[in-house]
């Protein structure tokens, strides 16, 4: 794996940036007082804690969409099975503080008037385990979707569908309450994380934190696999599929290990999104939801690390403003601003800006290579998935 | 030994082919099976089917032997194809088609538009199904159990008629991937380039002329460039086999016989099937010329023989 210089300065102002955030943002509104200029509301914490989760999902989503070519409009349901493994933990660590003050059972399962806890929520008591859960989950589920829908050579807009289906499925599944996990009321009331009260400022600021260092990591692994042969073997299967079969390559190996990388990325992201909202029920698989995040990194540029990052926090950011100041209109705008960059802007912010970069620096070129100067008429244009 | 034992085993040792030792082979090939057709029998049913008991033992065994004896024909060919078929939606685009390519050998392929050149090159690589027929590589492979990945891990390499190259990638990066080694994800995440693979990927640079590209976006490659990016892939690919759909459309005179020049070089080495329409190219490359019309062969020989065929005159070269 190629790593450092090979991932261009812009990547690296974005690991900057994101761990600045990480430190500045807690100490703004830890040690700062209220009255100082630069203080952050207690509110904006989890808020801005809430879009970083949600980059990183843009982000997993943009490896197999931007990458891979694998539109996925099921990405929702991996970042709420992160979110209902993290849950599971939360709703554990509850322990006898509930309001039926059963020291095993979850409210929910009292009050369906269950005896004992099922067998799928042993060992969620213990944080190690859930944290494994959040990883495994989601990449089993990927997995074996995967693992049947690209053997089969499901492509295209028939695997948008069954990704639709499969999210879907898992909603009307969550919805019941035999299932086991609170039906639609989903898990909530949560007490502390780690021993730490889950709504203390410090606790919310250490999860902002961790938010940020996870998407961190997301950026530099999903910088790491792209800027590999292989990443440039999932841009050939993007491109021309067919054409890496013939040079032997096993096209859907490259898919099943992008998809299954992204929905642990994704499940991480819901992981950390739930204690700092305080609840994941089922809508949390609406198919909506994961039209949303293609509308992320569609805006921000998918085939790049940042688009989808900027994508994310650009239109949640947008999301939060509007839904507040006009909250009948948000759906009209969020369809309307995909039409528009469809149309307009099919590359996405970053995209389009690359674009318009390279295209000056060839118009430098030319007449300078006009001027006599025979520098790089052979050069490379760089690449725009970068 | 009783008299009845010893009668017996007369009567078997009577009834086993064996003991016709003379015409084993023309048993063997002739086969019991009349839809396989007699490829040794003349014409006019000359030289004559020899007469296989119908005793089940004698049946069973011409069956066997007769598989065998196709076998052994096979077994020194590179590439074996016998009574193809593939129909797409009634229509019969492969129809019955036979082709045997040695090792070594450079083929031509001609044929008019729709003649099934394409389609044979789909069944050879495993991209389509023959509904019935052989398809052997190397002799002893069966070409229809295996699917593209396979095929080309086995040595068959392809150059499409519409060319196709990662657009989105370099040219080097193009030949990179192309490149022949393992073809394991893990590896791939972890590869790093190394001495013999820049020199590798130098060689087929200089065997392409495509040195001062290298750089290059693939997308922004002439029609031309992108048709010998393919064939440098193809290289890399170092296949036992190379099919090249149609390498010279779209190019130049010039390109057109530096084509072909390259292409006999790389025959030194491989073997080549190459499908084209431009009768100079196919002049050029001067070997033996198989004619298909209607998804099966019209005739088969060395150029000139071929192109004095008036039914390939008829169909595809008198238009
Ligand atoms: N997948 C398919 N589905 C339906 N018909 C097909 C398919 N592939 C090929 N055909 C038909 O089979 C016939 C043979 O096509 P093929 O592409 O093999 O011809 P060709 O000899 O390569 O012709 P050309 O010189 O134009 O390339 C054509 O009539 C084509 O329409
Ligand atoms: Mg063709």
């Amino acid at each position: 794996m190629i790593f450092a210089r090979h991932l261009g300065a812009r990547v690296w102002i974005l690991v900057a940036v994101l761990v600045a955030a990480a430190i500045l943002v807690p100490a703004a509104n830890l040690w700062l007082p209220a009255s100082h200029p630069l203080h952050v509301p207690n509110y904006l914490v989890p808020l801005l804690g809430k879009y970083v989760c949600y980059a990183l999902l843009a982000l997993a989503l943009d490896l197999v969409w931007g990458y891979v070519g694998i539109l996925s409009l099921g990405h929702g349901a991996f970042f709420a099975l992160g979110g209902y493994a993290m849950g599971m933990y939360l709703m554990r660590q509850i322990g006898g503080r509930g309001v039926y003050g059963n020291p095993l059972l979850p409210d929910f399962m009292v009050f369906l008037n269950w005896k004992e806890l099922p067998w799928y929520w042993y060992g969620f008591d213990h944080f190690a385990f859930a944290a494994l859960m959040v990883l495994l989950v989601p990449g089993l589920l990927a997995f074996v979707f995967g693992y049947f829908a690209f053997r089969s050579r499901v492509t295209g807009v028939y695997l948008s569908i069954i990704t639709q289906a499969m999210t879907y499925a898992l909603l009307l599944a969550f919805f019941r309450n035999d299932m086991g996990f609170g039906g639609n009321n989903g898990l909530t009331d949560f007490k502390d994380i780690l021993g730490f009260p889950i709504a203390a400022r410090s606790t919310r600021a250490a999860l902002f934190a961790a938010s940020c260092a996870a998407l961190v990591a997301g950026v530099l692994v999903v910088g790491a696999v792209t800027r590999s042969k292989l990443g440039k073997l999932m841009i050939a299967v993007r491109d021309a599929e067919s054409r890496t079969r013939f040079l032997g390559w096993r096209a859907e190996h490259v898919k099943l290990f992008a998809f299954t990388l992204s929905a642990v990325m994704a499940g991480v992201a819901g992981a950390l999104y739930v204690p700092q909202v305080g609840i994941i029920n089922p809508g949390e698989f609406a198919p909506v939801n994961s039209i949303e995040v293609v509308i992320w990194a569609a805006v921000g540029g998918r085939g790049t690390l940042l688009g989808p990052v900027i994508g994310a926090l650009l239109v949640n950011w947008g999301k939060s403003y509007f839904t507040a100041a006009w909250p009948e209109g948000w759906l009209f705008m969020l369809g309307g601003l995909f039409v528009v960059v469809t149309l307009l802007l099919p590359r996405g912010i970053v995209g389009t800006f690359d674009h318009g970069w390279d295209a000056l620096r060839l118009r430098r070129r030319a007449r300078l290579a006009e001027r006599g100067g025979s520098s790089g008429a052979t050069d490379a244009v760089p690449n725009p998935a970068e | 030994m009783t008299m009845v034992e010893e009668a017996s085993r007369q009567i078997r040792v009577l009834h086993e082919p064996q003991g016709y030792a003379p015409s084993l082979t023309s048993i063997s090939l002739a086969g019991p099976d009349p839809a396989a057709g007699d490829p040794d029998a003349g014409e006019n049913g000359w030289p004559p089917r020899p007469v296989v008991s119908p005793h089940p033992w004698a049946t069973e065994r011409a069956a066997r032997l007769a598989a065998e004896g196709k076998g052994r024909r096979r077994r020194d060919t590179l590439l074996y194809l016998d009574g193809v078929t593939k129909s797409f939606d009634g229509f019969k685009a492969i129809n019955n088609l036979s082709l045997v390519v040695e090792r070594g050998e450079m083929r031509a392929i001609i044929g008019p538009n729709g003649a099934g050149k394409t389609t044979m090159m789909d069944i050879i690589t495993g991209k389509t199904r023959p509904d019935k027929g052989e398809v052997f590589f190397g002799g002893d492979v069966d070409l229809t159990q295996h699917d593209e990945a396979e095929i080309a891990g086995m040595g068959i390499g392809r150059k499409f008629q519409k060319p196709t190259v990662f657009e989105s990638h370099t040219v080097e990066d193009n030949l990179r991937l192309a490149l022949s080694g393992s073809r394991s994800i893990l590896r791939a995440l972890f590869h790093r380039k190394d001495a013999p693979e820049r020199q590798r990927i130098e060689e087929i640079l200089a065997l392409t002329r495509l040195e001062a590209k290298r750089k290059m976006l693939a997308a922004d490659l002439s029609h031309g460039q992108k048709q010998w990016l393919e064939i440098g892939m193809l290289l890399a690919q170092d296949p036992e086999l190379l099919l090249v759909d149609e390498p010279v459309a779209g190019m130049t005179d010039a390109e057109t016989e530096e084509t072909a020049r390259l292409l006999r070089d790389i025959s030194q080495k491989h073997s080549v099937v190459v499908v084209e329409h431009d009768m100079h190219f196919v002049r050029a490359l001067g070997v033996k010329v198989t004619c298909l019309h209607e998804g099966s062969v019209l005739a088969e020989g060395p150029l000139d023989q071929v192109s004095a065929d008036p039914r390939v005159v008829e169909v595809y070269l008198g238009r």
